[in-house]
């Protein structure tokens, strides 16, 4: 991709934060020793984990000894779910929602085949929970309940300290998917009802392939890495040190400048999502609005296609992502989108633009520019123009349902 | 990402030939129009002809398209390809000669040209007053994928005229199987038949000849389990262990046999009927088509 391309999708992955690079090249080449090694050479090391360890923590507002490093969010969340299974082997029934990720979902379904019971929680049209649906699912045989702090495609935010009240009256474990919250959303842990909670790397400036999962003091873990006796058995192989420290050095960032970015993204977030609905006739804004992460926007141009879309941004440098994955008659449209149950005008046509605090005003302004020209050239192409179109009602009634 | 050809991404654009075309009132000319596709899938497809009536010859064509990037090419490319041509002429070109044109598609993406064709087609039975189902859904079109609602006529069709080897490559051409994947194995036995009936030749008299041979002579009991357990150990335990099940012949008796289902295949309930129909379709394909298979509980021996 070109240097100078207008990144706006940063819920797919960030750029490494130079500095971030910066502190972490000492790890390839200077310090190079194995963390665990007795020696001095591989202690300085050791040390570098540590501080990592404690900068990670210091972001969640925990412990130390609370943060185990892992490869990324899907080991995280994969970890933290077979650890919960296995802490309580007499509970079978696990709860979660219909639009997490995939990193969930799918060890939920293969959990299935082994006799688990799922129970996956709608979304409204606002992609938002029914706390009641939450209440009358949990029961003693609970084990887990698997939830995202927020969603990936559309930064809508669940109410997760009201969601963990509630776990933690049935005596079920509690795991938060927290890989796009986490840098965007303050965290507590000293005063959470998170048992769990997961984070990724590159989701917040730091390189691909380094993650973590924070586990709370005295909740039983069994590890799902064995092998040498690593972060205290938890995860066992040695660390990724450079990447160990990058996410240090990120953690240390996030919190540095999260209220301020935060505060900038939103506001060029929101100048971004009301300029384009103003200018942009039937378009709409997909997620809840009170509840949101700062820095995203998932818009529906009806009765176009996001990837055509995508091509068009494509070609002026300009990178987002679309809510359907056309790119085969394999991949169905956004679970996520589906499961809110938009219109199928609205899910196809559904781009999710998503900010840093890189993003900057000029950015926003080259889409703001370029954006109305392509819906206009697409939808003069396109044979649904309004929701007058009788073949279009007839196909929207004709599918309801159809699939999952 | 984008792994399309210049002639792909120069169609999409700078596209030519979209639009609609006015109902005329100039004598001896007609308007045609065809639709396809479902929003639902995210690709829809209308197509319009102008047809100069005494010589059936397609004027000028212009379409609208609901889709992404390849379909609106796909669309450009039969565009290009029929005007100008008779409609007899045009009815020729297969989903294989749009995607020529465009110097290949993606693979996943080959529906797009699929649905060229179909809008095409359906243009032209509607400019000749024949109703779409005769053609596509005649007596033997059975629904196969539900999904997305395809008929093994139109499957057959594709898997003919492309080639097709593997259900993959069918759910990418008419993305039957890519929902629910329940319609996955019959997708593979549509794909075997073709097969077979184009290994054949032409005058199919080696078929005929195996065919009287089976009715002059059943097969001995013996002869019957033996070509069960064959069938089952070389076509279907290979797929079912795949996805972590498996199955065993139980007992044979008459034409009903018993099964016990393992694993993966065994623990959901919902996947028990689906696989004895896929066991039983089978097994009559091969050994007798009054075969009726049953699955047996393990927890009931
Ligand atoms: S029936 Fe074909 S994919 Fe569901």
């Amino acid at each position: 991709m070109h240097k100078d391309c207008i990144y706006l999708d940063n819920n797919a992955t960030t750029k490494v934060d130079p500095a971030i690079v910066e502190a972490m090249l000492p790890y390839f080449s200077d310090y190079y020793g194995n963390p665990s090694s007795m020696h001095t050479f591989g202690g300085q090391v050791g040390k570098a984990v540590r501080l990592a360890r404690e900068q990670v923590a210091a972001l969640l507002g925990a412990e130390e000894s609370e943060i185990i490093f892992t490869s990324g969010g899907t080991e995280g969340d994969n970890a933290a779910i077979r650890a919960a299974l296995l802490a309580q082997p007499q509970k079978r029934h696990i709860i979660t929602t219909q639009v997490e990720h995939p990193a969930v979902l799918n060890v939920c379904q293969q959990l299935e085949t082994q006799g688990y019971s799922v129970t996956y929680l709608s979304v409204n049209r606002q992609g938002q929970l029914d706390l009641n649906e939450l209440e009358a699912s949990l029961t003693g045989n609970t084990a887990l309940v698997t939830i995202m702090y927020a969603n990936n495609e559309t930064g809508t935010v669940f109410p997760i300290e009201q969601i963990g009240l509630r776990v933690k009256e049935s005596g079920a474990l509690f795991h938060v998917d927290a890989v796009q919250a986490v840098g965007k959303i303050p965290m507590n842990m000293k005063t959470s009802t998170i048992d769990m909670l997961t984070l990724s790397g590159h989701k917040m400036h730091a390189p691909k392939g380094i993650g973590a999962l924070y586990l709370r003091r005295g909740v039983r873990f069994r590890p799902m890495i064995i092998g040498g006796g690593q972060q205290r058995g938890r995860r066992a192989g040695t660390e990724n040190v450079p990447g160990v420290v990058a996410l240090g050095k990120a953690a240390e960032l996030e919190l540095l400048h999260l209220e301020e970015a935060t505060a900038r993204e939103k506001q060029l977030r929101d100048r971004l999502e009301q300029t384009l609905i103003n200018t942009i006739p039937n378009c709409e804004v997909n997620g809840d609005p009170a509840n949101r992460l700062p820095n995203t926007t998932n818009i529906g141009f009806k009765y176009i296609e996001g990837e055509a879309i995508l091509l068009h941004l494509n070609k002026h440098n300009i990178c987002a992502s679309s809510g359907s994955a056309c790119s085969s008659g394999s991949l169905e449209p956004s679970h996520v989108l589906r499961a809110m149950g938009l219109p199928y005008t609205i899910l196809h046509g559904s781009i999710r633009f998503s900010l840093c605090r890189y993003t900057t005003e000029a950015e926003i302004d080259a889409v703001l520019a370029i954006m109305p020209d392509i819906v206009e050239r697409l939808r003069a192409l396109s044979p649904f123009k309004n929701d007058n179109v009788g073949w279009l009602q007839q196909q929207e009634k004709s599918v309801l349902g159809v699939g999952r | 990402m984008w792994d399309y050809t210049d002639k792909v991404m120069d169609l999409f654009y700078n596209p030519k030939n979209q639009g609609e075309l006015e109902d005329s009132t100039e004598p001896g000319i007609k308007i045609a129009v065809g639709e396809v596709g479902s929003i639902a899938c995210g690709d829809a497809l209308r197509l319009h002809l102008k047809v100069e009536e005494t010589t059936e010859k397609i004027l000028e064509a212009r379409y609208q398209t609901f889709g992404c990037t390849s379909a609106i090419a796909s669309s450009e490319a039969l565009v290009d390809l029929i005007q100008g041509s008779t409609l007899d002429e045009a009815l020729k070109v297969t989903n294989k000669e749009i995607a020529d044109y465009l110097g290949g598609l993606p693979q996943a993406k080959m529906h797009c040209s699929v649905m060229g064709q179909e809008a095409l087609e359906a243009a032209i039975y509607n400019y000749r007053g024949i109703a779409p189902e005769v053609h596509e859904d005649d007596d033997e079109g059975a629904l196969v994928c539900t999904c997305f609602g395809i008929s093994d006529t139109k499957i057959k069709r594709v898997i003919r005229e492309n080639n097709l080897t593997t259900a993959e490559e069918v759910t990418n051409y008419v993305k039957a199987g890519g929902g629910c994947g329940s319609c996955l194995a019959t997708i593979d036995d549509i794909i075997e038949s073709v097969r077979q009936e184009s290994a054949a030749p032409s005058g199919n008299s080696l078929k005929k000849n195996t065919a009287s041979q089976q009715a002059e002579k059943p097969l001995t009991p013996v002869q019957k389990i033996a070509l069960i357990q064959k069938v089952l150990d070389e076509e279907v335990r290979p797929v079912l262990i795949a996805d972590g099940g498996d199955v065993e012949l139980y007992d044979v008796d008459g034409d009903s046999v018993k099964v016990l289902l393992q694993g993966a295949c065994g623990s959901c309930s919902s996947s028990t009927a689906t696989l004895k129909i896929a066991i039983e379709s089978r097994l009559r394909d091969r050994v007798s088509k009054d075969l009726v298979v049953e699955a047996v509980e393990p927890s009931l021996l």
